[in-house]
């Protein structure tokens, strides 16, 4: 994640303990390190994503059609 | 290669030649390629279900036709296999998974199974995974690794493992495969063979068990263009039972794929696809470049955007699909598998919308690009076939992880949705190949074959049976 000092550090067991509830997920130990492994991975990808030069009106291509 | 004598090592048309002459039978056929499986998979991991009976009434009914003086089709007596992830009728479809082994078995064959079996193939059997597709390496917590042929102390290549173990060791003519983000083209490119991921919509997906919808693809590996071209061009048309299938026509490849490159406006990509590889994944495409007698390379900015969203599309749409699983038996899962879709199911929407939109936006530049050029040349995995079981890579001096990073070229391209051969190049003194992207426009799958199919005939492009 960017560092931004005025925004709360990226902090993935937060992140878990915060959505697991709201999804009905019961997360058991051991799987801790690898989902925030994970979301850590997750994070810089969405920098990218979310830093990526389009403009704000570029609208998905779904592929329903109907 | 004979088809009467060496059935193993023939191709698709001379089989099916060597079958409707009466040379030899459907029957021989199967029965050579279900003796050599029982000699080699169990040390290979390619097959988790061989259909033998089925195989043999599906030969018999072939030969049948011959007999009456019927057309049995183009694949008459060709054998081939499937992805686990293909619904077989009265065998469960597990997908990889432990989990979906409790399933009722499906009632219908998917659909490109019904197009195989219309074009007079003979099915074999159900071929290992990676578990729920979300794989490069071939391994499997439940059913083992699926084993490169070329040197079965390294990985096959996934999620399609062993489809590309299958068609490498011999075992079958041809094998289909899923690709999302890379799972034909990873497996071609570490067992060397041609694998065909063709545009997004080309191939219906119907009765086949889902990994990314909005990116799932399925496709051929052979070790002939040819043969990737026959049984492409079989399984063609639109599809009721899959929504992104093409209501457009049949185009069909094989007739032209031997026209050559002339006229064909061809560079390398640049940029992302220029770096980051190990130096063999980027002399490979030197290798093919020069062949092709292609000296421009064309930058494609976004490639790296467009490989993040990609990412964070298939993690979050894979873990909403698999969700009531997570809740109701994620002990059940590879951990691996696990812990990805768990963080999936994790991630903001406000990430996902915006992937979709990079999806779209990078579609559009790849489109502007294909103004200009009729094909693009890049890496299809960043390495060779690692060891089963290695965790990390030094890529361009950096230590990463394995498992995520094998897909680095594959899947800027299938998130455009674009249609690619993987084509094998082999080094003179290396153990194992490497595959090289053949990247066209949208719905011109016959350009990408016609490029891959003049590199087989000249002798830069080849595959074989593995010893």
């Amino acid at each position: 994640m960017a560092e931004n000092p005025t925004l709360p550090a990226f902090d993935p067991e937060a992140i878990v303990d915060a959505t697991a509830p709201l999804l009905g997920l019961a997360i058991e130990p051991a799987f801790r390190p690898g989902i925030a492994q994970n979301l850590k991975v997750m994070a810089t990808m969405a920098d990218l994503v979310l830093a990526a030069p389009m403009d704000e009106r570029e609208e998905p291509a779904p592929v329903f059609r109907p | 290669m004979s088809a009467e004598r060496d059935p193993i090592r023939a191709d698709a048309s001379a089989i099916a030649a060597a079958v409707k002459s009466g040379r030899t039978t459907a029957r021989a056929v199967a029965l050579a390629h279900l003796e050599r499986i029982a000699a080699l998979d169990p040390g290979l991991g390619a097959f988790t279900a061989v259909t033998r009976e089925r195989a043999l009434a599906e030969a018999d009914a072939v030969d049948a036709a011959v007999a009456a003086g019927r057309d049995p089709g183009p694949l008459a007596g060709v054998p081939y296999a499937v992805k686990n992830l293909f619904d077989l009728a009265g065998l469960v479809t597990v997908a990889g998974s432990k989990i979906n082994r409790a399933d009722p078995p499906p009632a219908r064959d998917a659909t490109l199974v019904e197009r195989m079996k219309g074009a007079g193939a003979v099915l074999l059997g159900a071929l290992n995974m990676g578990e729920y597709a979300y794989d490069f390496t071939g391994e499997n917590a439940h059913d083992g690794a699926s084993r490169n042929p070329h040197d079965p102390g390294h990985m096959s290549g996934g999620s399609s493992g062993g489809s590309g173990t299958a068609a490498a060791a011999g075992l079958a003519t041809i094998t289909l495969g899923s690709d999302t983000n890379g799972s034909i083209r990873v497996p071609a490119s570490f067992c060397g063979l041609f694998g065909l991921k063709p545009t997004y919509g080309r191939l219906a997906r119907g009765g086949t068990f889902p990994f990314v919808a909005s990116i799932d693809h399925l496709g051929p590996l052979a070790r002939s263009v040819h043969d990737l071209a026959l049984s492409y061009d079989a399984m063609q048309g639109t599809d009721p039972r899959d929504p992104a299938c093409t209501p457009a026509g049949i185009e069909p490849a094989t007739p032209v794929i031997g026209q050559g490159t002339q006229g064909l406006r061809i560079a390398v990509a640049g940029g992302w696809f220029a770096r980051g590889g190990m130096p063999e994944a980027h002399r490979a495409v030197a290798t093919v470049a020069e062949a092709l007698g292609v000296s421009r390379t064309v930058d494609l900015p976004g490639a790296q955007e467009a490989r993040a969203a990609a990412y964070l599309v298939t993690a979050t749409e894979a873990a909403s699909f698999h969700l009531a699983r997570l809740r109701s038996r994620p002990g059940d899962f590879d951990p691996a598998v696990r812990d990805r879709l768990l963080a999936g199911a994790m991630a903001p929407a406000a990430w996902v919308a915006q992937a979709h939109k990079v999806r779209r936006w990078w579609r559009d530049r790849m489109l502007a690009v294909f103004q200009d050029v009729d094909v693009l040349i890049a890496p299809a995995t960043p390495c060779r076939a690692p060891l089963l079981g290695q965790a990390t890579m030094t890529l361009a001096g950096v230590e990463m992880a394995v498992r995520p990073n094998i897909g680095l070229f594959t899947q800027p391209i299938s998130f455009a949705g674009l249609p690619v051969v993987a084509v094998p190049v082999w080094e003179n003194d290396a153990a194992l190949p490497i595959g090289v992207q053949v990247i066209a426009a949208p719905w011109r799958e016959d350009i990408a074959l016609r490029v891959a199919a003049a590199l087989e005939r000249d002798g830069v492009c080849t595959a074989r049976v593995a010893g």
